[in-house]
């Protein structure tokens, strides 16, 4: 017994592998879009002081935060078509999934990376005659977005990981390509160790792009930028 | 649409409500599979948490040895590898790796349990986990503590074993409290090689019933139930092994 090498073909990469990597990018890509989005909604509902927004907002973000991912994916794929009011594809309920899920993860990182910015930001924009507004969106959330960057990358490259998650409800990605090719094909070692070495060098790509990041110093107003401003 | 609790006391194997809702003679209610189910989850979790700890405290302490010989570079650089190779490959695809792979390469494993597969799979991701906070609760820790041990004497393991892991692990608690939470949440993916446990049960009961709503609900609460005892345990082992001036609890002045 021995590995079958030429079981790795680009056939094997053409017909099985591609549409299902470009499955789970788009998946990371529209999961970091709208949970960064939301998550955001979600961070300012939190710090507001109001209660009837920083409930809802925090039961929400708990409740996602303590059940497992496979869990939240089935629920949803139970969901989704009573709410909606007719079937969904495994592949647009993953998306809806993931949206939803990983807000509650990206909410507590623009979260922490609001409260990091120093509060005479915000008193400061209040001086100049801004909203709460426009402070948060002119000067508050442009600083701590910048500062959340690497903690940022870093999550969506778990994100990246999760999405193979998917395999729950059967939806066709990376890891469900290779899946397939190994029952079709009568190989499943090979595929499942072709699928680890995708996932490994991605992974491992990515987080040496985001590596210089996390040293780099966190920007803090300088008195003299306070000054031009 | 009104919730009907009275499916777990059904018979799994008959379409009969069991009275008393357990079942006789090997029969058994949905209730008696979900309970077994929360035992099998907790099992691989634990089990996985002990692997992930005991290997997660000796790469990241192999990480943070002072490069003074070639063994202890060398030692180093395979713990940097060890925590690339199990942070960069999904827990799904591992946990493939362990069932489907390994015992190809290692016979030996093939009489081994998938439970068991799935523990050590859960153990090995979560160990670099686990090594990337033992390197950072060492390397929290003043240089002067190193400096002050060498100067009593000590050689390099008893360093580590009296000076610098007693601090760094009173330090790290906190990381590690939620890396067992995350554990338990992790165990899920054990469906996947049919480990009887909590998520297999919820896919399995859901297509035997077609009542999703409740069965999707009871396992949800018993993970989240799950995760805050583990917390809750977590948070009194912290209080117990509290010193004075080390750690989260002694910065909140508790």
């Amino acid at each position: 017994m021995a590995l079958d090498l030429s079981f790795y073909s680009w056939d094997l990469i053409g017909r099985y592998v591609l549409g299902g990597l470009w499955f789970s990018i788009q998946l990371t890509v529209v999961a970091t879009i709208g949970g960064v989005l939301l998550g955001t909604v979600l961070a300012l509902m939190r710090i507001s002081g109001k209660p009837l927004l920083m409930w809802p907002a925090a039961v929400y973000v708990n409740t996602m935060r303590s059940v497992p991912l496979v869990m939240v994916i089935l629920w949803f794929f139970l969901l989704v078509p009573f709410v909606v009011g007719r079937p969904i594809g495994a592949e647009v309920s993953a998306m809806i999934t993931f949206i939803a899920f990983e807000a509650a993860f990206f909410c507590e990182i623009v979260r922490s990376g609001i409260q990091a910015i120093p509060r005479g930001q915000l008193q400061a924009g209040t001086a100049l005659g801004l909203s709460y507004a426009q402070s948060m969106r002119r000067v508050v959330l442009p600083q701590a977005l910048n500062n959340m960057l690497p903690v940022l990358l870093t999550q969506v490259i778990v994100l990246f990981q999760d999405t193979s998650l998917v395999y729950a409800i059967g939806a066709y990605d990376l890891l469900k390509g290779f899946d397939v090719a190994g029952k079709i094909l009568g190989r499943p070692i090979e595929a499942y160790i072709g699928a680890a070495l995708v996932y490994f060098v991605i992974c491992l790509t990515l987080s040496r792009i985001a590596a210089p990041l996390l040293t780099r110093p966190a920007a803090q107003p300088q008195a003299a930028e306070v000054q031009a401003m | 649409m009104s919730l009907e609790w009275s499916i777990f006391c059904r018979s799994t194997t008959g379409n009969t409500q069991l009275a008393g809702c357990l079942g006789q003679n090997g029969e058994l209610s949905y209730l008696q599979w979900l309970i077994s189910a929360w035992g099998w989850t907790a099992t691989v979790a634990l089990l996985g948490f002990l692997i992930a700890l005991l290997l997660g405290l000796l790469i990241g302490t192999l990480r943070t040895l002072p490069s003074t010989s070639s063994s202890s570079r060398w030692s180093s650089r395979l713990a940097a590898a060890w925590v690339e190779l199990f942070r960069d490959i999904p827990l799904l695809v591992q946990v493939f790796l362990w069932y489907h792979v390994a015992p190809f390469f290692l016979p030996a494993l093939k009489s081994l349990p998938s439970w068991l597969l799935v523990s050590i799979a859960l153990g090995l991701f979560t160990s670099a986990r686990i090594a990337e906070q033992v390197r950072a609760g060492i390397q929290s820790l003043p240089r002067g503590q190193r400096d002050a041990a060498l100067a009593l004497g000590m050689h390099e393991a008893q360093i580590y074993r009296r000076v610098i892991l007693p601090v760094a692990l009173r330090i790290m608690l906190p990381a590690l409290t939620s890396e067992a939470m995350s554990i338990v949440k992790n165990s899920s993916v054990a469906f996947v090689v049919a480990v009887a446990e909590l998520t297999q049960f919820a896919m399995q009961a859901q297509e035997e019933t077609a009542r999703g709503i409740e069965i999707y609900l009871a396992v949800t609460v018993l993970y989240a139930l799950t995760a805050f005892a583990v917390n809750r345990v977590l948070a009194f082992i912290e209080l117990r092994v509290r010193v004075p001036g080390v750690g989260a609890l002694a910065r909140q002045g508790a």
